[in-house]
């Protein structure tokens, strides 16, 4: 992809007087741009070589680490294969369990942060200002170093309702949207308040409610917003390892980022290839997301910092 | 919280007319149909329905104080969605549930659990420390008598159905004790059925064959009468323990040694002699979890180390991803180069990557024996990366470096594109060279937006577990330390260690370690509000 044109410099006194057409040269080409490929290819190598590497081991039969480093000395698809025939790792589970509970928790997410984001940007009441500060400060203490609070609340409320224990994926969703507040609320706030309220008004005068105003016009111009807060509670939810490892006690109801660390981390260099497997395919549809909707999910990272 | 419709953007000095009020509330009545009251109507009776079922079962436990927090929400839901008023209320309540429960009471519950003793040995409360001690010291009583047994299921929950050798037929399971019960089917004089219940034939009883052999169904409310078990799902015997309770006083006796063990306030029966008997129960035992952390030396130290480290990592990481981020952005965003979108695109792709699976992907290729890294680009080498306490550090660092450039990289690049060009070009009109332009004009212009997100970057890393844990477990383990913390743990991976790795389980401490993190976060955060005058901003 390195190409050799020349580009003309902006730099007027660098043009000779005389000539229309400058012959190449290669080392104004280079001090121009030409170093700016070689420090793009470095970072290609830099940043694409490790993904190479898993898909590599992914395809070799072998699937142990050492094999593994020999970079796509065989092909085949075996691992993939022993990837759902194996019990011992329920992976078509593991994915579905991700996707369900990361759709959820972000559906969840994004209704209850708009209701709220609404609330505080359209109407005046007292404690407005205390209630956006105190979303503030208790984001200061995230739920992961409750950690411990979580798992023996669970515990407790378990011994009466079952649904809301451990090892069950609606007492963890119920968690993930203990922190729909917060952030996204913010993210939200600062999006609605962008939308005129010139909007609401007029269709108050035509005869439209709150509610109607809410979930007929307003969510429909804020839905940029939405789908980059459903996006990142997607990405954070199926990221999170430290809540859902411990809350999902049976292997069959397990997230991947729990599961396939668990299954990787007992047999380390001789599930490798499996492993790798799972990796690849749980990688994916993420990336693909990812690289589609990318203009988006920049444009509302550079709101929130999340990796 | 409570006021009426009022839209944003009118002047706030128009005061707001009781006319226009009524307006507003006859605006939104007509504009709600039939449909949407129907909707509402259900999603209300759908959680009131949900509330009564949770009363019910709590009523049953007797579990009086959670029996009064539903009844408040509950409560306080439906007034908010029946009251005409408290428009606001309507919009928060749903998220505002989540938030009380999951986030702001669990910051007050790790709070008391940091001043207990939670944790292996100390799990659950003195009742159940009884009646486990007791049932762990059985023993079957030699040459009792055999009670017939049938096991019958009823929701999932196995029962006794026993006939004592009286012929009384008698039901319990492991949370009730035996208690009589009438019109069971016999055969034999033995109790097979019971109207309500599903029997147990053999072949299920072989497939449950663990479940069963671990039930242990005390004869009466005493757990010093005993209890029956069963080795084989027919039969059952009678087995006493060596351990009895004296409510009276308080306390545990050996029946075979004499010893007399004591509840002596630390949450164990306690010998004379300093033995304790656990499972004990959690109490309350004040700061202790606190001092430990401050004045052991085998705790101070590694928590002072893991602070440092924690407060090192995540700055590191902030500056070398930004570093590199912006030195691509800068090198990338000339328009005379070609192909800037293919170099783009394959850059942000470890961003792309799920973090969890990049860091494991990592851990595998710099494994000290077998990874890609030391045999394949060092030809053999032997070098402990993850290992060592320094190059595991430093391996963190770099891959941490591959996991956040492309963040900075995106986000130096939106933010340099949105300098004007005029800026740039005034400057060079004026005779500042391409240095004096960026250092002086690009430059603090960039960090104007950038700084919040460098802070954002340095909370998320102050916090980044997946990358610890997945790449270098936090260790080398730290020898030293009588808890599990390694050298390149942070944190919160020390947290989680403390309380759910290893067969020692230490909640009240790791609790403790949560609410330190919480103070050091919070002064931080204090600081940098002031700094920033972020709070001002909010209207």
């Amino acid at each position: 992809m390195v190409t050799t044109a020349p580009v003309l410099p902006r730099e007027k006194s660098s043009i000779p007087a005389t000539s229309g057409k400058r012959p190449f040269s290669f080392r104004r080409w280079f001090a121009a741009t030409g170093w700016r490929h070689l420090v793009g290819i470095a970072m290609i190598v830099f940043s694409v070589f490790p993904l190479l590497y898993v898909l590599s081991a992914s395809l070799n039969p072998n699937g142990t680490l050492l094999q593994s480093n020999g970079l796509f000395s065989a092909i085949g698809f075996d691992n993939y294969a022993t990837l759902f025939n194996s019990p011992q790792q329920p992976y078509a589970a593991w994915f579905m369990n991700t996707l369900v509970i990361g759709i959820t928790t972000s559906i969840g997410t994004v209704f209850l942060g708009a209701l709220a984001a609404y609330c505080f940007s359209r109407m005046r009441f007292t404690g407005r200002r205390i209630g956006l500060l105190s979303l503030l400060i208790v984001q200061i203490f995230p739920q992961l170093l409750a950690v411990v609070a979580i798992f023996l609340l669970l515990t407790t409320l378990g011994d009466i309702f079952p649904v809301l224990g451990l090892d069950n994926q609606i007492a963890l969703i119920m968690v993930y949207l203990g922190g729909a507040l917060g952030v996204n609320t913010y993210l939200m706030y600062g999006f609605f308040n962008t939308v005129p309220s010139s909007l609401d008004e007029a269709a108050k005068l035509d005869g439209a409610g709150h509610a109607r105003i809410f979930f007929t016009i307003i969510l429909r111009l804020v839905a940029p917003i939405l789908a980059v807060v459903g996006l990142l509670s997607f990405i954070a939810t199926t990221n999170d390892f430290v809540i859902s490892s411990v809350v999902l006690v049976t292997p069959e109801k397990q997230t991947l980022a729990v599961g396939l660390y668990q299954f990787v981390s007992q047999e380390f260099t001789s599930n490798w290839g499996v492993f790798a497997a799972g990796a690849v395919l749980a990688a994916l549809p993420v990336m693909a997301l990812f690289l589609y909707l990318q203009k988006y999910i920049v444009s509302g990272l550079t709101a929130g910092a999340v990796k | 919280m409570s006021t009426g419709t009022q839209p944003t953007g009118t002047s706030p000095k128009v005061a707001e007319s009781k006319r226009s009020k009524r307006a507003g509330r006859i605006a939104d009545h007509a504009s709600g149909g039939v449909v949407a009251l129907l909707v509402k109507i259900g999603l209300l009776a759908v959680v009131d329905a949900i509330a009564v079922y949770a009363l019910f079962i709590l009523f049953l436990k007797q579990d009086w104080v959670i029996f009064a927090i539903v009844v408040v929400f509950t409560a306080a839901i439906n007034i908010i969605y029946f009251s005409k008023r408290m428009l606001p209320a309507k919009y928060l309540a749903p998220g505002l549930v989540f938030l009380l429960i999951f986030q702001v009471f669990v910051i007050g519950y790790t709070a008391y659990i940091s001043v207990t003793n939670y944790g292996t040995g100390h799990n659950s409360t003195k009742d159940d420390a009884v009646t486990s001690l007791i049932q762990s010291a059985q023993y079957r009583v030699p040459d009792s008598a055999t009670y017939d047994l049938a096991i019958v299921e009823q929701l999932g929950t196995f029962n006794f159905l026993v006939t004592d050798p009286d012929g009384d037929v008698l039901l319990g399971n492991t949370d009730t004790p035996l208690d009589e019960v009438s019109g069971a089917d016999m055969s034999g004089g033995k109790a097979v059925g019971l109207a309500g219940y599903n029997t147990l034939n053999f072949a299920d009883i072989i497939s449950n064959q663990d479940q069963i052999a671990a039930m242990t169904v005390q004869v009466s409310d005493d757990p010093n009468d005993g209890a029956l078990r069963t080795p084989d799902g027919s039969s059952a015997y009678l087995y006493l323990s060596t351990l009895s309770f004296d409510e009276a006083a308080d306390t545990m006796t050996n029946t075979e040694t004499g010893v007399v063990y004591a509840d002596t306030g630390n949450g164990a029966f306690t010998s004379a002699d300093g033995e304790e008997l656990l499972p004990g129960w959690s109490v309350v035992v004040g700061a202790d979890n606190y001092t430990k952390a401050f004045t052991d030396e085998s705790i101070r130290g590694p928590l002072l180390s893991v602070t440092l480290w924690t407060f090192a990592f995540a700055l590191l990481s902030v500056a070398t991803t930004f570093v590199l981020g912006l030195f691509l952005a800068i090198v990338f965003n000339d328009m005379r180069m070609r192909g800037r979108k293919f170099y783009r695109v394959l850059m942000i792709l470890p961003y792309a990557f799920p973090g969890f699976l990049g860091a494991l992907v990592w851990a595998g290729m710099l494994n000290q024996d077998f990874g890609f890294v030391n045999l394949t680009l060092f030809g053999g080498a032997d070098i402990p990366w993850l290992t060592n306490e320094w190059l595991a550090k430093g391996s963190i660092l770099f891959v941490n470096l591959w996991l956040g450039f492309p963040y900075m990289f995106l986000v130096c690049t939106g933010a340099l594109q949105s300098i004007p060009d005029e800026l740039q070009e005034a400057a060079r009109m004026d005779g500042a060279n391409p240095w004096q332009v960026f250092r002086r004009i690009k430059f603090p212009l960039l960090l104007v937006s950038i700084a919040p997100l460098l802070i954002a970057s340095f909370a998320f890393n102050f916090n980044n577990f997946n990358l610890i844990y997945m790449l270098t477990n936090g260790g080398p383990r730290d020898a030293s330390a009588s808890i599990n913390v390694g050298g390149s743990d942070i944190l919160i991976s020390m947290v989680y260690k403390v309380a759910f790795v290893g067969a020692n389980r230490d909640y009240g401490l790791a609790s403790a370690f949560s609410i330190i993190i919480f103070l050091i976060v919070a002064i931080i955060a204090v600081v940098s509000f002031r700094q920033t005058k972020a709070l001002e901003d909010l209207n």
